[in-house]
């Protein structure tokens, strides 16, 4: 898949629940509204929790994809 | 956005695998942009301490699968059969068990519960430490970590009565 366009990116390869979504939400909170954050995790479960914490928090998942047990996630601040 | 979505908890407990349960809760609901309240009390309470001692317990968790966190993958996934018994008597094996549980959770990477505590007190979780267990237990407030909020059972219920969640642990 090709890189699409984000002023900030955050590796989160490695670590495991809830430290993705904990980096995420620190990272979002210094960036402007409508900035993308590029962020890449291994663990399985950020797939499901990336989508409940942006349905939740109102920022928007712009997409993500597996990339062979790399979850890459674009997600725009409300 | 409307009115915060309130998460009250109770954390009961202050074994090593029973630490990490409220302050993940915690955390992430607080990332979710909840409003948290964690009540300690009992054992719970030495949660607060400065210098978190929790351990866990092999003995009483006969469940707890003890595997070792070094050396190849298929020596790592082998699951020692540990008799109870043993794990009752032999001096220091909680402590030993202890540090291959923390070996595990860095591998793995797991946050410690030190990191989970400070990003809770960072995004403002209200700390609240049970006034009747420090009697009970001598701890003084000086005990605890800065930002922790000294109450009993009415405290936690004011808070309570006004969540969404409210999970005991």
């Amino acid at each position: 898949m090709n890189d699409m366009v984000h002023e900030q990116a955050l590796d989160c390869k490695g670590l495991n629940c809830p430290l993705p979504i904990l980096k995420t939400k620190k990272q979002i909170d210094a960036m402007q509204s409508g900035q993308v954050l590029k962020m890449e995790a291994t663990d399985p479960g950020s797939v499901n929790d990336v989508n409940a914490w942006t349905r939740r928090t109102g920022n928007e998942l712009v997409s993500h994809s597996d990339e062979g047990g790399i979850y890459i996630f674009y997600i725009k601040k409300a | 956005m409307s009115e915060p979505k309130k998460m009250a908890l109770i954390a009961s407990k202050g074994t090593l695998d029973w630490a990490y349960p409220p302050f993940i809760l915690a955390s992430t609901a607080a990332a979710m942009e909840m409003e948290v309240a964690v009540f300690f009390t009992f054992y719970g309470l030495t949660l607060l301490k400065k210098d978190i001692k929790a351990k866990v317990a092999p003995a009483t968790n006969p469940a707890m699968p003890m595997k070792m966190p070094f050396g190849p993958q298929g020596f790592q996934n082998i699951e020692w059969p540990m008799p109870n018994v043993l794990m009752g008597n032999v001096p220091g094996f909680e402590t030993m068990a202890t540090s291959l549980m923390k070996q595990t959770f860095k591998n793995k990477g797991v946050a410690t519960i030190e990191e989970l505590r400070d990003i809770c007190i960072e995004s403002d979780v209200k700390l609240i430490g049970c006034q009747m267990t420090m009697d009970v237990f001598g701890f003084e407030k000086d005990d605890f970590v800065d930002g922790v909020d000294i109450g009993g059972a009415a405290t936690f219920l004011e808070f309570a009565a006004e969540s969404d969640i409210q999970l005991f642990i």
